[in-house]
């Protein structure tokens, strides 16, 4: 099994490099784009076993270390190796 | 006053802070590796220096909190020991959630590095009671990710319980209600951005920083 893990600040929560990001790309003209959040992605392998099990267990690795649930959010998602 | 550093790889005002505690209470600091499972016997102080534990991975602060000596810091915590955070020392408490909140970077996304005038909203605690009636001082920051966030309803119990301890006078980096530092609902844990280690003789600019260790040395 594969998991993806993909971590975002909250929405609510300011995300300054976002607004970074975005300033630069209006800056090269892409003036529509708008609402930018730069979040990280984290892979790796798991053990075989029932995916269901899997998705818990992956969930409580984000809320015991890979997000901060003070301030971030996550989504993950999971595939046969 | 028997006090503890712990040392993370990657942390760089350990050995600051043992000389301000030295220098600020006339009493030595013993050195704790990050992968101790256990702490010298008796502490009244333990702090968790500035620096880049663990090199900032994943979160500032995220893999300190998870480094073997925090269970014991928790621990002794929990006892009632007093307990400060500095810089990503305070990253490291909320981390551990052993303090509310967390550290952002800073709003406009730039390192800040400089003395900082800070206003004591609480005189009242184990590590601010040493400056009696002033209720100013200064410290130097120097901090990427010091932008101080809480929802709405921690931050108004944090001011409602007079956990606030230290803010700034003019907010550097876009914390929450320009906080620079917190303590528990116990009282007995403190986290802050600004460096007292950096501040403990009037040589360094200011000597402000030395009556956070004094307080503690104090109450001991």
């Amino acid at each position: 099994m594969r998991a993806k893990v993909e971590v975002f600040l909250k929405p609510g929560v300011l995300d300054v490099q976002g607004k970074a990001i975005e300033g630069a790309l209006h800056g090269l003209g892409f003036d529509d784009v708008a609402e930018v959040r730069v979040g990280k992605t984290i892979a790796f392998e798991l053990g075989d076993e029932h995916p269901d099990r899997a998705e818990d267990r992956v969930r409580a690795m984000c809320e015991r270390l890979l997000a901060n649930m003070v301030i971030e959010g996550y989504r993950v998602s999971l595939e046969p190796a | 006053m028997k006090s503890a550093v712990v040392v993370f790889p990657g942390a760089n005002c350990d050995r600051d802070c043992a000389v301000a505690i030295e220098r600020s209470t006339g009493s030595k600091a013993e050195m704790v590796w990050h992968a101790e499972t256990a702490l010298p016997e008796g502490l009244d102080l333990i702090v968790l220096p500035g620096g880049f534990s663990y090199g900032d991975y994943l979160r500032c602060g995220a893999m300190a909190a998870q480094s073997p000596v925090m269970r014991e810091v928790a621990a002794a915590a929990e006892r009632g020991v007093a307990v400060v955070g500095i810089c990503n020392g305070f990253q490291v408490l909320c981390e551990a959630g052993m303090l509310p909140g967390a550290l952002l970077r800073n709003a406009a996304l730039k390192y800040v590095c400089k003395p900082i005038a800070l206003e004591i909203t609480n005189g009242q605690t184990r590590f601010t009671a040493a400056y009696g009636d002033r209720r100013d001082a200064v410290m130097t920051i120097g901090n990427g990710e010091g932008n101080f966030f809480a929802d709405e309803a921690t931050l108004d119990r944090l001011e409602g319980e007079g956990q606030v301890v230290f803010r700034y006078q003019e907010n550097p980096n876009g914390s929450a209600r320009d906080i620079a530092g917190i303590v528990n609902a116990k009282g007995n844990v403190l986290g802050l951005m600004p460096h007292p280690d950096r501040a403990f003789q009037t040589e360094l600019g200011s000597a402000d920083g030395a009556l956070v260790f004094q307080s503690v040395a104090a109450s001991v």
